[in-house]
């Protein structure tokens, strides 16, 4: 059951993934992405961390893609353009060489992974607190929430021109 | 015949679905009509009675009409949007309800107690189970629901979209910001709650209500976390877009809102994804505030029937506050609601965070 899961929402997460690269229009692509972002999360809540699962969709497909999807449907985006076609063979090449690495690091991933690595590890939300709170991570923790202080402080700046 | 644990979960989840689904489309519909009536008599008006006996069975008549009524599409609308979008709504509204406990536990009744055709039918792995209507009881409940009802924007926001109309448009503009808004204060006031049970699990924080102040109503977090309690209220209102807090669907500026080009049956679905979502928020209330099913009073039993007698007195007193406030209260003008979730909800629940954190901390829990 956990399994016939996983690959499923692992299949939906890379079909509306390519959406999101492939659509030219992009409220499709931001539609996509949340789908991608939800199957995720159940792939989280299926490693045992319901934790994580939750804040995904909180977070990210609830918070940021909302304001992704604002800023697309307020500014009345339309489709995209085809952009002028130069350096196609470059292009290519470049492709080509992606596929190449993506292929070989799949490859060694799935070499090395034995089915069922994942599981017996504590991820609930009690532990996560732990790690995330013991004095190994406190401080980038906390630089970190120093860091999006500053992002809003920023954002507040920039919104309002004139003091 | 005996059959394996995971097939008498499989038939007990399923059993539960059934009933709990059932019973809230059931209170969905009684809910229209309350809601017009109480609203009429709150006007010195009568509201719909012409329908059976004062007029009960108006929704009923509501449900044929929409039913036959034509599916409306208008040509420049964005089709699988359009069609995907009330689907988006009604999905999230009953994916909520699937982690909330809906009354007490209780211990179904043993075979020897029922009378003797019943005793037939009654598999013997039934006899005396522990039994509570909720059908996922999972590690991060609550944080559960708030992910569910941050994706039920999404369903607003893509009605607004795909019908390609400027009332539409603003009205799930409107609403995107305001459920963005407002979810921060929403997300704010649990914490505490969370804080003083120490579980995400909401049967967790219904037993911690119930061990404080002796059994009485008084250590409810209602009363203990009063600050949370009316910043809850406020900002599920505003979740749910209830008055004051409709203006994404403000008819006197934007037709309807963001459903302007909805019909019959899918204005249905969006119809009942709101009361979904209003009847969710009211239970959630209700155990995260109210004691749940505790009757609050020492005395009073708490178990089996009169839990469900509690639980279910306190919900409808919620859902008859929500339609007490559109009939009292007037519509938020824009900037006042930005304000109000902005400059008021979230400050006073952070401070209140703070406050709660601090005992928490010196009663060294």
């Amino acid at each position: 059951m956990d399994q016939l899961l996983f690959y499923a929402s692992a299949a939906l997460a890379v079909v509306s993934a390519l959406v999101v690269i492939g659509q030219k229009n992009p409220i499709y692509s931001a539609f996509a992405l949340v789908v991608t972002l939800c199957s995720l999360a159940v792939i989280f809540g299926l490693l045992g961390s319901p934790f994580i699962a939750a804040l995904q969709v909180i977070v990210y497909a609830g918070a940021i893609m909302v304001l992704f999807l604002f800023v697309l449907m307020l500014l009345n985006v339309k489709r995209e353009e085809d952009a002028p076609g130069r350096g196609g063979r470059a292009l290519a090449v470049i492709a080509v060489l992606l596929v190449a690495l993506f292929v070989g690091q799949a490859g060694a991933v799935l070499s090395r992974l034995e089915p069922g690595a994942a599981s017996g590890y504590d991820a609930s939300t009690r532990r996560m607190a732990e790690i995330l709170f013991s004095p190994h991570f406190l401080y980038v923790f906390e630089a970190t929430s120093i860091l999006i202080l500053a992002a809003l402080v920023g954002a507040i700046a920039l919104a309002k021109k004139d003091f | 015949m005996t059959l394996s644990p995971a097939v008498q979960e499989l038939i007990l989840a399923a059993v539960k679905v059934a009933v709990i689904m059932g019973a809230l489309l059931g209170v969905f519909s009684l809910m229209t009509w309350i809601e017009r009536r109480v609203l009429a008599f709150m006007q010195f008006r009568l509201g719909p009675n012409r329908t059976g006996p004062f007029g009960i069975l108006q929704p009923i008549a509501d449900g044929i009409k929409l039913f036959f009524k034509e599916e409306l599409m208008p040509a420049a609308a964005n089709k699988w949007a359009f069609l995907a979008a009330p689907v988006v709504a009604v999905g999230t509204a009953f994916l909520a309800v699937a982690v909330m406990p809906y009354g007490p536990p209780f211990k179904l009744p043993l075979t020897e107690s029922l009378p003797g055709f019943l005793a037939r039918f009654w598999p013997e792995w039934l006899s005396g189970r522990e039994f509570q209507f909720q059908i996922a009881t999972i590690d991060v409940g609550l944080l559960f629901i708030f992910a569910i009802t941050a994706l039920g924007v999404y369903g607003v926001v893509l009605a607004g979209w795909a019908a390609n109309n400027k009332f539409s448009l603003i009205g799930g503009l409107r609403s995107s910001a305001q459920m963005f808004s407002y979810e921060i204060a929403l997300g704010l006031s649990f914490v505490t709650v969370i804080m003083l049970a120490g579980s995400f699990q909401i049967g967790d924080i219904v037993a911690s209500q119930a061990a404080r102040a002796g059994g009485w109503f008084l250590g409810w977090n209602a009363f203990v976390q009063l600050p949370a309690f009316l910043v809850y209220f406020a900002a599920a209102t505003a979740e749910v877009a209830r008055t004051p807090f409709d203006l994404p669907e403000g008819e006197t500026e934007l037709v309807a809102g963001f459903h302007t080009e909805y019909s019959s049956m899918r204005f249905a679905l969006i119809q009942m994804a709101e009361y979904i979502n209003m009847i969710t928020v009211a239970v959630l209330a209700t155990a995260l505030f109210l004691g749940g099913w505790h009757s609050g009073i020492p005395g009073l039993p708490s178990e089996g029937l009169f839990g469900f007698v509690f639980w279910g007195a306190k919900v409808a007193l919620l859902l008859f506050v929500f339609i007490w406030l559109r009939g009292t209260l007037p519509r938020f003008r824009y900037d006042q609601l930005m304000h109000f979730g902005w400059k008021v909800l979230i400050p006073v629940a952070a401070v209140w965070i703070l406050i709660t954190a601090t005992g928490v901390a010196l009663a060294g829990r």
